[in-house]
């Protein structure tokens, strides 16, 4: 295969985009490529990111060794092992974790599967949401009888969402 | 079942007369945990045991696992882990854990669960050749059926949470294992390797993470996890796989045209080492079956039939081979018996069909 750039070398460098779905390849030889300003020596992967955590003296601050309330694993466990301590550490260390997440990830919203009995709990919040807001307006305008169905509503997917886990949605 | 029985059969991922010649296996894997519940590192043995003993029931009363494999870490020895390990049931992080961690498996070996591995749940459905779509509907299943008997640590906006961010979203690693000789060589593997990290996906070797490309095999994995659904991160690997593969095919029919006497030497002195090696090191053993392989796949080796390869691949592993001979061996002695074993199945093989070996002549 010919090299896209110059028509002259073997192509060897071949690139292959994902945007969205749509696939964009480009051919070049390490010549060419070098001059486009790719490195192609030495890629960067996420868990050298990750690793590189550990060493990199970013919070070096011993009184802000946060702990999670839930497991008691402290920020400083988590920088050496990688590992967290329990599910509730990404709130606990939401702060440094979701940035380090979005760099990995290029991205912090899951949109893929969702368990299903968890289904019900997340399709209410997101209902009770849009209610809250509507009876908001309805307060302001002084719609109390629509303001008072909505309330109704919003009661009814809260029992719905904690009859669902026995558990209340906050 | 029981590991004696497991070793009768030759593994999920080499499946007899399926096209598995550049695509070995298609695998996914999904981390999921308990709600609640401190990850298997960080809760410690005791914790550990008590979630093993309460989900032990669940996988019992599921049809998939049947007769499969239900396995206490604690109760299995080294060279049971191995063998576990080298078949890809459990992983070398799997192998080293004891009390409070498990197995789960089916009886074909497609479907595995680890148990307090890094993450409370590592399933794993597995198939052969490139077949990513129905080995997804498998390991979905399966997450649905234990979803209906278990709470699992989910948020809205980051999907399912894992003792390790690099996993969290989907929690899902989907990887394909490649052979790929022609591109190796042709030397034009290392650029591919290098351009998968930059599309955000990671290039192993055969037995995964920090293992060496022996017998130019290469799993090939998506490395994010979240912000993507499921079905768009498989169909992205999937395409790329199938251009690695179309590279291969054009890297195997230069290697006809231009290099036809190294290529046919390539293979032919494959044959001629390990039908006669007296020490085999596994490593050598590797890659001289994919030598081997390779010239199945090009039909310039007679008549063998591929499953045989693919059989010694597993079993010329240290693990498996110290089971097939019963006993345990030395690494040196493990070369003598290693060699051995190819000398046999080789011999077999070419009984089987007395033409290859004029063929393979001419």
């Amino acid at each position: 295969m010919q090299c896209e750039s110059c028509k002259e070398r073997e192509a060897t460098v071949h690139l292959t985009q994902v945007v969205e779905g749509t696939v964009t390849k480009v051919h070049l030889c390490e010549t060419c490529a070098a001059k486009s300003g790719l490195d192609v020596q030495s890629p960067m992967s996420i868990t050298d990111i990750l690793l590189g955590m550990g060493t990199k003296g970013t919070s070096a601050r011993p009184d802000a060794d946060l702990a999670c309330p839930h497991c008691k694993m402290k920020r400083s466990d988590f920088k050496k092992s990688g590992r967290l301590g329990c599910p509730s550490c990404y709130e606990s260390f939401a702060g440094e974790l979701l940035p380090l997440i979005k760099v990995m990830h290029r991205s912090d919203q899951h949109i893929g599967k969702i368990p299903s009995r968890e289904g019900i709990r997340v399709r209410m919040s997101a209902e009770i949401a849009v209610l809250q807001q509507a009876l908001d307006n309805a307060v302001a305008l002084e719609h109390y009888e629509e303001a008072a169905r909505l309330r109704d509503q919003i009661q009814q997917c809260r029992q719905r969402a904690s009859a669902d886990k026995g558990e209340s949605v906050s | 079942m029981n590991m004696d029985e497991l070793l009768k059969q030759t593994g999920s991922w080499l499946a007899p007369g399926a096209d598995t010649g550049i695509v070995v296996s298609s695998r996914i894997r999904l981390a999921r945990n308990l709600r609640s519940t401190p990850f298997p590192g960080w809760g410690g043995e005791d914790e550990c045991e008590r979630i093993w003993t309460q989900l032990k029931p669940i996988f019992e009363d599921m049809p998939a696992f049947r007769g499969g494999l239900l396995l206490h870490m604690a109760e299995l020895d080294e060279l049971d882990k191995h063998i576990l390990f080298e078949r890809h049931l459990i992983s070398r992080e799997q192998a080293e854990k004891g009390r409070g961690s498990g197995l789960v498996a089916s009886s074909d070996e497609t479907l595995a669960i680890m148990v307090n591995e890094e993450d409370h749940f590592r399933l794993q459905a597995i198939r052969p050749g490139l077949d990513l779509s129905r080995t997804w509907v498998s390991v979905n299943h399966v997450d649905d059926l234990i979803e209906q008997k278990v709470s699992y640590a989910f948020s809205t906006r980051l999907g399912y949470l894992t003792a390790c961010p690099t996993n969290v979203g989907t929690g899902m690693r989907a990887s394909v294992m490649l052979h790929v000789p022609g591109l190796v060589l042709m030397n034009e593997i290392n650029p591919i390797v290098k351009g998968m990290g930059k599309i955000g996906l990671a290039v192993r070797g055969l037995w995964g993470e920090g293992t060496e490309a022996t017998g130019n095999m290469f799993q090939v994995s998506n490395q994010i996890s979240l912000g993507e659904k499921e079905e768009s991160i498989l169909s992205n690997l999937e395409q790329i796989v199938l251009e690695i593969v179309e590279h291969e095919k054009n890297a195997r029919t230069r290697l006809l045209e231009r290099k036809d006497a190294v290529l046919r030497d390539h293979v032919g002195r494959a044959y001629g080492i390990l039908s006669n090696a007296h020490i085999l090191t596994s490593r050598e053993a590797l890659d001289l079956l994919s030598g081997l392989r390779l010239g199945i796949d090009l039909g310039i080796l007679g008549r063998m039939n591929r499953y045989v390869i693919d059989e010694l691949l597993l079993l010329t592993q240290p693990g498996h081979l110290q089971k097939v001979m019963n006993k345990k061996l030395k690494p040196k002695d493990r070369d003598i018996a290693r060699a051995m074993l190819v000398r046999k199945k080789l011999a077999e093989a070419a009984g089987q069909a007395p033409k290859s070996a004029e063929e393979k002549d001419e």
